[in-house]
């Protein structure tokens, strides 16, 4: 096992936490240029819930302040930054007084779930078919019938679960419509509940892994395509190793290292493509959070959820810039 | 069936020989022209649509309302058969009316979104690649932060600022998302380019800076640009049906994607009026189908040892 030289982790590291810093930064900035008053929509929403309110102006400026909204700028924004460090992003103005990391920490399970579920089943399943397309001793259906299946897989999540919601949901009536799990099943580490949860997370986790297939096929085709004329390939075959032994130990295990890299700069993407899936099946993740959140101008807790997004990201090209060189021998960690 | 080494060719295999010969220029790629024919005919619906067909019929919420496609009813629409060929929606809105307007909408964001991303992109991406240095650490920090922020978030807040977004602000908004990967490969080109002998040879023989960068090194990057062009239409169509799927997009002018958002509110899908998002729907997957043929028909342009696979 060789060392991770001194300089290198060095300068990873300050590149993660600037841009983690100035990420934050501008999903801070950002909503204080809206000219919404978030205190004014949460009055609204008390308005509408008991008739009219009395006394609005010292209402509004107890929820301002309730809300830290009525301090100065640079006070609320060093607040915002040592806040996010511990995960306190202060207190949610749609679901008041409940704290934002409350909301995230029963939400972000269930996205991570459906997510590394859904990533691992499509990477692999992706890219073993794009490996298959290259391979000359495939069948001659692998070659057709996995370009066929690909023009389908470049529509965008949000229609695939449309679709198998449609077939599979309303039509055959074999998975439920929404949801993460049956209201009828109590939450716990009981069988029925695991149950459920895998029943009502296959089609989120289809209709992602449906269309994000094509993505892995396409690139590792072209590596393998690479790899193919690589001198290595034909000194295996001319030791007369086994076909489907020079496949796995010698083609895939060389042409997949890019991917894998390509793997930690989807993640982000990917969430991204799940706030969407979320909200079509009312999955009560993350994506369903940020949604509503959105929905109800409850800024506290789109810049949580965001923050998460983020440092999710973030951390994920960290680590495989860090690992990348264990996997592959050939790169040498170096600064710049 | 084996072995045809001694049979004269058939029919067919000489048509096909012939044809070969035609398509010899790599340009010529079967599946980039029939990749760029869908796409034009999606343009050529949008502007000989408007001239067959009465756009009112996107206003007006006189028609018959959840009106199924021609073929689909019980044949008892009598009177008028052709008003609403692709059926009407919850609203009574002539879904046919709808997809001309819709579909060369939202291939205009994406067209647009990518030209200005991909502009952006090579500027940035020669820069930090040809300068190097600190001007490329700031723009890879630069692109690090924007892959990690959502666009959602930045969409709402344009909404609450103007109450509503226009096609050309929803297009700069994504191109604020998709100039970082043309970026990344630019710079990865330029960076090996830089290495190579007639680029050394051109800063030799003392040229611009500005002259290396166009005509040297532009011409070729042109195969590489092209496809990053087109990757980046598809996710910038990818991200704007999504935000209109969830009702984010604009709201007056009618899109493929503002059409699924709407029958999805109205239940559609339990309702069974799968017409409504369906034919939007049909119209994404053939504009998507159309790029996924174009990248790989490029891919077998550029990439030489692609093309003897198919």
């Amino acid at each position: 096992m060789r060392r991770i030289p001194r300089d290198y982790l060095l300068n990873r590291l300050v590149t993660l936490v600037l841009t983690i810093l100035i990420a934050a930064t501008i999903i801070w900035i950002i909503p204080r240029l809206s000219p919404v008053d978030p205190a004014e929509i949460a009055l609204g929403r008390m308005a509408a819930g008991a008739g009219s309110v009395a006394n609005s102006e010292e209402i509004l400026a107890q929820l301002r302040a309730n809300m830290g909204i009525d301090q100065p700028f640079i006070v609320q924004y060093l607040k915002y930054i040592s806040g996010a460090l511990v995960f306190d992003f202060g207190l949610s103005t749609a679901a008041f007084p409940t704290p934002v990391s409350t909301l995230i920490m029963n939400a972000l399970p269930w996205t991570l779930g459906l997510m590394i579920l859904s990533l691992i089943i499509t990477f692999v399943i992706g890219n073993l078919l794009g490996a298959l397309m290259v391979w000359e001793r495939s069948p001659k259906l692998v070659k057709v019938a996995i370009p066929a299946a690909m023009v389908f897989t470049s529509i965008p999540p949000i229609l695939s679960g449309l679709l198998l919601m449609w077939i599979f949901a309303a039509k055959l009536q074999w998975f439920p419509l929404t949801g993460a799990y049956s209201i009828f099943v109590e939450p716990g580490w009981t069988w029925s509940f695991v149950q459920s949860v895998l029943y009502h997370g296959f089609l989120p986790a289809l209709s992602i892994v449906v269309v994000t297939f094509g993505f892995w096929a396409l690139g590792m085709r072209g590596l393998m395509i690479t790899v193919q004329g690589e001198d290595y390939v034909k000194l295996a075959e001319a030791k007369g190793l086994r076909p489907r032994y020079i496949l796995y130990r010698y083609m895939i295990r060389n042409a997949i290292l890019p991917q894998i890299t390509a793997f930690a700069l989807k993640i982000g993407l990917l969430i991204a493509g799940q706030v969407l899936v979320e909200r079509i099946f009312a999955y009560n993740g993350m994506g369903k959070l940020l949604y509503d959140a959105i929905l109800n101008q409850d800024f506290p807790v789109i810049q949580g959820v965001s923050y998460v997004i983020i440092l999710i990201t973030a951390l994920s090209v960290f680590l495989v810039d860090l690992l990348y060189p264990f996997i592959d021998p050939r790169i040498r960690h170096e600064a710049n | 069936m084996t072995s045809q080494d001694n049979i004269p060719p058939t029919r067919a295999e000489r048509k096909q020989a012939k044809r070969l010969k035609r398509f010899d220029n790599p340009w010529m790629n079967p599946k980039l022209l029939w990749g760029a024919g869908l796409l034009l005919g999606i343009i050529a619906l949008g502007i000989f649509g408007r001239l067959v067909w009465n756009l009112d019929l996107v206003f007006t919420g006189s028609s018959p309302l959840k009106l199924p496609p021609l073929g689909f009813e019980n044949l008892r629409r009598q009177p008028g058969v052709l008003d609403h060929p692709l059926g009407t929606d919850g609203g009574g809105r002539d879904l046919l009316a709808l997809i001309i307007i819709g579909a060369p909408n939202t291939l205009f964001v994406g067209l647009l979104a990518s030209l200005i991303g991909m502009s952006i992109g090579i500027f940035l991406g020669f820069s930090a690649g040809f300068l190097g240095g600190r001007i490329d650490d700031v723009i890879r920090v630069g692109a690090d932060v924007m892959i990690t922020i959502p666009p959602l978030l930045i969409l709402v807040v344009f909404q609450s600022a103007f109450g509503d977004v226009t096609l050309t602000m929803m297009a700069l908004l994504i191109a604020g998302f998709v100039w970082q990967s043309p970026t990344r490969l630019i710079r990865a080109q330029v960076l090996s380019m830089k290495q190579s002998g007639y680029v050394q040879m051109a800063q030799l023989s003392g040229a611009s800076t500005g002259h290396i960068m166009f005509r040297e090194m532009m011409p070729n990057l042109v195969p590489y640009l092209f496809g990053s062009f087109i990757a980046s239409v598809t996710t910038s169509i990818v991200t704007a049906v999504g935000l209109e799927v969830l009702g984010l997009g604009p709201q007056r002018i009618p899109t493929l994607g503002r059409t699924i958002y709407e029958a999805i509110n109205a239940g559609a899908l339990i309702q069974n009026l799968w017409w409504w998002w369906g034919i939007p729907t049909l119209l994404l997957a053939v504009i998507f189908i159309g790029l996924l043929l174009i990248n790989l028909g490029l891919d077998e342009v550029s990439n030489p040892r692609l093309r003897k696979l198919s």
